[in-house]
């Protein structure tokens, strides 16, 4: 991959991410609401919300919150464009993790209760989403003896999915909490209900709720592109590949979010964890005594 | 009204209600009457809130948590009142505890009246409370350019 390669393929995650995802979300109010036997809002509902929460008064009880979400989102911006650009995997996992670290610090900057009970629920997410994310990693530098996303594409003949369907599932396990679906939205969701008020955006008001909105966003992009990452090789064909599996990982979350109820924390680290375990555990396993 | 593509958020609170209009409240977000092809959202979080629905009038415990409520939330907002116990006091005016109608504490802005409010008139109330509530933004923005 060429530098200019590279800048294009960061630019065009910059400026397109958003509004991907957010129309997909739009859609996903959409169908969900077709699931529920209602009409829903129009699919731009998610960029009507955005606009109206910019133009709200902007009420804060500490004016450091603003810049930590802004350095949030700054943070999850540049692992998509580590992870678009086709740098280290790894970097992209590691600096996503910062990134919520600087979310956690934003929800508990107000020491407002219903916050701090978001964040300590968020923390537990975060535990037991972050070995996945990890081990995807593994899991490609085991198939592809490199960690850089540029050369994993170039460099595999096949998709990647044929040597890690342990890992695919692990991590589309844990994408039901990163995109805070039923049963596991612990801390926060999208739709009508909730948990404990808002979870860690209880205190974000206005410009900043939105900020979180758009960041959220961003790594959704990184996250589908992740996915992508499974189904797609050297071969330009596979690109199509990539994207129908998206789209139907997309729609299967959604298709959880309508038909699970909710499980409590405990029983959700149990789950993450044994999925992990005994997914990707086993792939790993597997993968080595391939390579022998 | 499929025209009205805005997304007032709402938070709800039952004063002393008998729990009638909360019912009806509840039974705009059902699949029958769907509120959230209007965008709206039934949200639990004042900060997040841009329409405040009261149901059930005033008594003197509940006096600071409306105001609370109201204060937390970011302008521009908009208040609506819904049923008679909220506009007035209702069926419990004269009782000791009961203070009256929801606008002995905080400026109501639309009085949806009714024992209980039907569920099509609180949306027409919510959807008037939306028209209102882009004329506030209206006035608001207006508000920051000439400072
Ligand atoms: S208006 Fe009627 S139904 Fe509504 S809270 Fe009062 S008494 Fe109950």
């Amino acid at each position: 991959m060429t530098i200019s390669e590279r800048i294009i393929f960061a630019l065009l995650y910059i400026v397109l991410a958003p509004f991907i995802i957010g129309l997909l979300d739009g859609f996903d109010r959409k169908i969900s609401a077709r699931m529920q036997g209602r009409r829903g809002p129009s699919v731009l509902q998610p960029f009507f919300d955005l606009k109206k929460l910019f133009e709200k008064e902007f009420l804060t009880a500490n004016k450091m919150q603003l810049f930590l979400i802004r350095s949030y989102l700054c943070f999850i911006v540049l692992s998509g464009i580590i992870f678009f650009g086709g740098f280290d995997l790894l970097l992209v996992i590691f600096s996503l993790s910062t990134a919520a670290m600087f979310l956690i610090l934003a929800s508990t900057a107000t020491h407002s209760p219903f916050a701090s009970q978001g964040t300590s629920r968020e923390l537990v997410q975060i535990m037991a989403c972050e070995p996945m994310e990890l081990l995807v990693a593994v899991g490609f530098y085991l198939a592809t003896s490199t960690f850089t996303v540029s050369d994993i594409v170039s460099k595999s003949t096949v998709a990647n999915i044929r040597y890690l369907p342990g890992f695919f599932v692990g991590f589309v396990f844990i994408l039901t909490i990163k995109f805070r679906k039923s049963p596991f939205d612990i801390s926060t969701s999208h739709h009508a209900h909730q948990e404990v008020i808002k979870g860690v955006t209880s205190e974000m008001v206005g410009k900043e709720y939105a900020m979180v909105t758009i960041a959220e966003w961003y790594e959704n992009a990184i996250l589908l592109g992740i996915v992508g990452l499974f189904f797609v090789s050297n071969n330009i064909l596979t690109v199509l590949g990539g994207i129908i599996a998206i789209l139907a990982i997309w729609f299967l979350e959604i298709l959880i979010d309508n038909t699970s109820a909710r499980v409590k924390w405990q029983l959700m680290l149990k789950l993450a964890w044994g999925v992990t375990i005994v997914a990707a555990g086993m792939n790993l396993f597997l993968l080595e005594i391939i390579r022998g | 009204m499929a025209k009205i593509h805005k997304s007032p958020w709402l938070i709800h609170y039952d004063g002393s209600s008998c729990n009638g209009c909360d019912i009806e409240v509840l039974a705009c977000t059902t699949p029958v009457y769907d509120v959230e092809r209007f965008g709206i959202i039934n949200t639990g979080n004042p900060m997040h809130a841009d329409i405040f629905l009261i149901t059930g009038g005033i008594n003197s415990q509940n006096e600071s948590v409306v105001k609370q409520i109201y204060e937390q939330m970011p302008q521009p907002k908009v208040v609506i009142a819904v049923g008679t116990c909220a506009c007035t006091g209702g069926i419990f005016k004269e009782c000791y505890n009961i203070k009256g109608g929801a606008d002995t504490v905080i400026p109501v802005d639309i009085y949806v009246p009714g024992c209980a409010a039907r569920p099509e008139s609180i949306i027409d109330g919510v959807v008037k409370g939306i028209g209102l509530f882009k004329e506030k933004a209206a006035a608001l923005s207006a508000e920051k350019k000439a400072l």
